[in-house]
């Protein structure tokens, strides 16, 4: 069986919405990813044993298993405790948490690295701890840490084709679905992957513009 | 959860864990050799082995490990390429790991600080042997923990060939929560081996690391 990419173009505008699909699956994960890193790193510096050390436990988990071991734990374990929660919302969730915990890393490093001085200053100033620390040291925190963000960011899109086996209809399953019509899976792979390359080059370059305008606020 | 379930399929899971081991050594072993290669060609004399270099770089981690892992398996046949789940699962993650590995190799060499390549080629070194008495050394002691970071990655990397099934771990795992129901208990199951996995190797990185430092 030769290479026949003439199927190709028949089947645009569903891999245009298989992309359109990785690319939202990206970009809520994302936003669960970076907020939740967020939370995870101030909850691991500033609050009590009793809370840091569950939250510890629980980013010990999730970055010593596989992601696509914690899709199906939460796409198929939730339901065991009566959760049904939709593919793509467990997808989302599942990367979202998985980045989150690998974020909060990231960001408790930029804490640690802001200068001292700004809490003091800012607690002297009249400001109470949580005022300090959302208002102060996190949006510092998280200009330094950007760029190693970004590669988690780039690391999360390339994971988003994980999600399709537990039934979300992103780039992946999009690509699937085509083959098992057209019995076509090198050409279809291979598209899939140009499509996740082009995406992938968008998230670069606009990464990189975030980093200029980051840069040039400072 | 229901301790009974697990004592009684952990053997499965063990033997699965095996498997995982197998797939994690032999694919690293393979991408270690892809990393040597492509850190060469990348900083190879020659644009065309550069330019070859950086596009297996970009292309490999422009694009999803699992999608690869596809278009060797299933797309393989289409242009000759017949190869079991096991072998393009060890073939797709060993040349995936690779090219992360490749920047981890350059990176690490040309950190070496540039004095010593001007200082040996005025001893009198050949370009060979100052890359093999010199920079190697140096470059292999900046390397360890890096890797160590790819290696990590690889064992759990080493999940997505579920999705050929291989009976590997997270395979066996998912093949038990479809037969009994039990998802938490075969994920406790499977994650407490992978975290044993993946201590233990971390372990011995950071022995390696301390090893290889110079006191």
């Amino acid at each position: 069986m030769g290479l026949d990419f003439t199927v190709l173009p028949g089947y645009f505008d569903a891999l245009l919405l298989g992309s359109l699909w990785t690319i939202a699956i990206m970009l809520v994960a994302a936003v669960i990813s970076f907020f939740g890193g967020i939370l995870l790193a101030v909850i691991a510096l500033y609050t009590p044993a009793i809370i840091r050390y569950p939250f510890r436990v629980f980013s010990f988990v999730f970055m010593g298993t596989p992601l696509l071991l914690q899709l199906f734990l939460i796409y198929f374990g939730l339901i065991q405790i009566g959760i049904d929660l939709p593919a793509f919302v467990a997808g989302v969730i599942g990367l979202g948490l998985h980045y989150a915990v690998y974020n909060s890393d990231i960001i408790q490093a930029g804490i640690l690295a802001v200068d001292k001085g700004q809490h003091e200053g800012a607690r002297t100033l009249g400001l109470s701890r949580g005022q300090t620390i959302r208002k102060i040291i996190v949006p510092q925190a998280v200009r330094t840490v950007i760029p190693p963000i970004g590669n988690n960011l780039i690391a999360l899109l390339k994971d988003s084709a994980l999600v399709s086996v537990i039934g979300v209809a992103e780039l992946t399953l999009t690509s699937q679905l085509a083959i098992s019509k057209t019995f076509r899976p090198f050409e279809f792979y291979l598209a899939a992957a140009a499509c996740y390359y082009v995406i992938n080059l968008g998230l670069e370059y606009g990464l990189r513009q975030i980093e200029k305008r980051v840069a040039a606020a400072r | 959860m229901d301790f009974d379930l697990i004592l009684r399929v952990y053997p499965y899971f063990l033997e699965a864990a095996l498997v995982t081991i197998e797939l994690a050594v032999l694919s690293i072993i393979l991408g270690l050799a892809c990393g040597a290669l492509g850190a060469y060609a990348r900083l190879s004399r020659w644009a065309s082995l550069r330019f070859a270099g950086a596009t297996y770089v970009s292309v490999i981690r422009g694009t999803p490990a699992l999608i690869q892992l596809f278009i060797l398996y299933f797309g393989g046949p289409q242009i000759g390429i017949q190869l079991d789940a096991f072998e393009a699962g060890v073939i797709g993650l060993g040349v995936n790991i690779g090219a992360y590995m490749t920047e981890t190799i350059r990176g690490a060499i040309i950190a070496v600080d540039k004095g010593q390549i001007e200082a040996s080629r005025t001893l009198g070194m050949g370009g060979w042997q100052t890359m093999r008495y010199v920079i190697l050394p140096q470059a292999a002691r900046l390397m360890i923990r890096p890797l160590g970071v790819n290696i990590n990655a690889q064992i759990k990397g080493t999940a997505l060939v579920a999705a050929i099934s291989v009976v590997e771990l997270t395979y066996t795992a998912q093949r038990y929560i479809g037969s009994t129901y039990k998802p938490f208990e075969m994920f406790f199951l499977a994650g407490i081996i992978y975290m044993v996995i993946i201590y233990a190797t971390g372990l011995g990185i950071n022995w390696l690391d301390r090893r290889a430092q110079i006191k």
